[in-house]
């Protein structure tokens, strides 16, 4: 079944037809309320960017989806994205596995070099290292997650000799890993290489470059022996704005629209929506958008929802949230679930990969004794 | 060089004018004729398409401000990206092209003009402006590694009228210029269309492949 949620980027931004800007004490809770009305509503997925400069709050994403997990049942909690390129990748593999066993394994995430050139060199690196950093700290990070014992040199961080990154991942099974690029072809064939998910975060871009970079994903999945190519685990962005009347949709979101940080005074609403999935309309009209996305990137398995920024008041948000879970997101599923062909997978879940690993098992790694921890106990047989 | 038929090269002529009908515009017009008759004389087989490039002006601005191409603009950039050789022709305002231009150069794909020849051409009210192309867009075209043909082409309004030396004067400028774009064309390869989907295969970039 396709998987269907919201992802955020933790703007703080004025509301331009009020004027208030919320404090980031309220920006930080507002997520919370997101995310605990994403799973209300049915949705299955929560997720949040990373990010490390004013207007944005979310700098520690394990920290909020720790919380959110405490408060939640059901809700797959993801990233979009975390910084693969400026983060230590030890330190990534610590937070995730740290917050896969806190959260019951309902953690994936998804992997992205950033958009903000000076957080490169306030984190040590170097921009134009990106695409170097984002493939050597993805390769390091695998085998942290994947071998109990790293010994490991490269380029970009001080040697490890002997490293055991701690708690190992759930049941022994890593995170699944989303690699989310828009424009870099490269970050799709690291995806494929691995038979990792690829993430188009395609708000912004047209349809048919949207089509070429999964394409390019989804051949190179098959060149790799993953499997045919529309067996490759796809995901895509979206952006809408609901009212049961479009007219009232465009007349309320213009003014967000307008002056919005990323698009606002460039091309008209009417032009964007034209060019963009950006879909300002009635259910009905958000329904026929997206359920004719597959048309033009193969059945997929992930469709996240921005509903949240520019400035949008929360209580807004939520309504919107709310109309996704009651009538947009069934009907989608109903959609697209038809003339889905069997062997096009669901998105890998924790339960899924433990099955496709034979089973859980605890990957606890016990340390000899020494002077401070005394003893530890023998391992379970496995 | 030894194929039989030739390979058709590809001229982009970029009109920056604003009004229309546009001086800019006639010149550009002229130039590419020049151009095309230089190559046939070299034995080039050249296929020329001319853009208005205010007709993107909208599209490129938006692109600046959002990061995103309309597929307008996509269009264009990829046809920059493919050209064999380029004709580009501004009017000089305050001293320079216009921002029209600099947008374009801007929003470029890396290396879409890298060794390609280039033809400038200027238009505007008198002949004091003359040496704005080479003060400015020369190197501008410099900064992307164009090859800009050695002369630049200015035509100020009196140029345009009459029969007298500054009528005279235009019509070899064009020509000599037009030659040596063409010139410069022979001694360069067809262009090979890069693909934007290429991929290094990431067991290679791993050092274990």
């Amino acid at each position: 079944m396709m998987q269907f949620g919201v992802f955020t980027v933790g703007d703080v931004t004025p509301d331009p037809t009020t004027g208030r800007t919320p404090t980031e004490g309220e920006r930080i809770a507002s997520m919370v309320a997101i995310a605990k009305a994403a799973e209300d509503a049915g949705l299955d997925v929560f997720a949040t960017g990373e990010h490390h400069n004013p207007p944005f709050v979310p700098s520690s994403p394990t920290t909020l989806l720790g919380y959110v997990a405490a408060r939640t049942e059901r809700i797959v909690l993801s990233t979009a994205t975390t910084l693969i390129t400026t983060n230590d990748p030890v330190k990534i593999a610590e937070d995730y596995a740290m917050l896969q066993h806190l959260a019951g394994g309902r953690v994936d995430l998804m992997l992205g070099r950033g958009n903000t050139g000076p957080v490169y060199p306030w984190f040590g690196k170097d921009i134009r290292d990106g695409l170097e950093l984002a493939v050597e700290n993805y390769a390091l990070l695998r085998r942290l997650w994947r071998e109990d014992v790293v010994d490991w040199s490269g380029k970009h961080r001080t040697p490890l000799q002997s490293f055991t990154s701690t708690p190992r991942p759930l049941d022994g099974v890593p995170p699944f890993v989303w690699h989310g690029s828009i424009r870099t072809p490269q970050i799709a064939e690291q995806a494929a290489y691995y038979g990792d998910g690829f993430f188009h975060n395609n708000i912004f871009w047209p349809t048919e470059h949207t089509a070429a970079m999964v394409d390019l994903y989804r051949r190179r999945w098959e060149h790799h022996g993953h499997g045919p190519a529309e067996t490759a685990i796809v995901g895509l962005g979206g952006q809408v704005f609901v009212r049961p009347r479009s007219q009232d949709a465009i007349a309320e979101f213009r003014p967000y629209f307008d002056v919005a940080p990323v698009y606002g005074h460039g091309p008209s609403l009417e032009e964007f929506m034209a060019t963009t999935p950006l879909t300002v309309g009635s259910p009905q009209q958000v329904i026929d958008r997206y359920a004719a996305m597959r048309d033009h990137v193969g059945d997929y398995q992930r469709q996240l929802f921005l509903v949240d920024h520019a400035g949008l008041p929360l209580e807004v948000v939520l309504e919107q949230i709310a109309i996704l879970g009651e009538e947009i997101v069934p009907a989608l599923r109903r959609e697209l679930a038809a003339g889905r062909p069997a062997h096009v997978p669901d998105a890998p879940t924790h339960a899924t990969l433990v099955a496709a690993a034979g089973g859980g098992r605890d990957a606890t790694v016990h340390a000899p004794a020494d002077a401070v921890t005394g003893a530890s106990p023998e391992p379970v047989a496995r | 060089m030894s194929a039989a038929t030739p390979e058709i090269r590809r001229l982009l002529v970029v009109s920056a004018g604003l009004r229309q009908p546009s001086s800019t515009r006639l010149l550009a017009d002229r130039l590419r004729q020049a151009v095309l008759a230089a190559a046939a004389a070299r034995g080039l087989a050249l296929e020329a398409r001319t853009v208005e490039l205010r007709e993107h002006a909208r599209d490129l601005t938006s692109m600046l401000l959002t990061g995103t191409p309309t597929p307008a603009v996509d269009q264009l950039l990829g046809e920059v990206a493919a050209t064999d050789a380029v004709v580009l022709v501004t009017p000089i305002y305050s001293g320079a092209y216009t921002g029209m231009v600099k947008d374009l150069v801007d929003l470029l794909p890396d290396g879409a003009l890298d060794g390609v020849p280039v033809l400038i051409g200027g238009t505007g009210g008198t002949v004091r402006h003359a040496l704005a192309l080479d003060h400015t867009l020369r190197p501008l075209l410099g900064h992307v590694h164009a090859v800009v043909a050695p002369s630049a082409v200015f035509a100020a309004t009196e140029d345009f009228g009459g029969t007298g030396e500054g009528a005279a004067s235009l019509a070899r400028r064009i020509d000599r210029a037009a030659s040596e774009l063409a010139a410069l064309m022979v001694g360069r390869p067809a262009r090979r269309a890069r693909d934007p989907w290429g991929v290094t295969d990431l067991a290679d970039l791993l050092g274990d492949g």
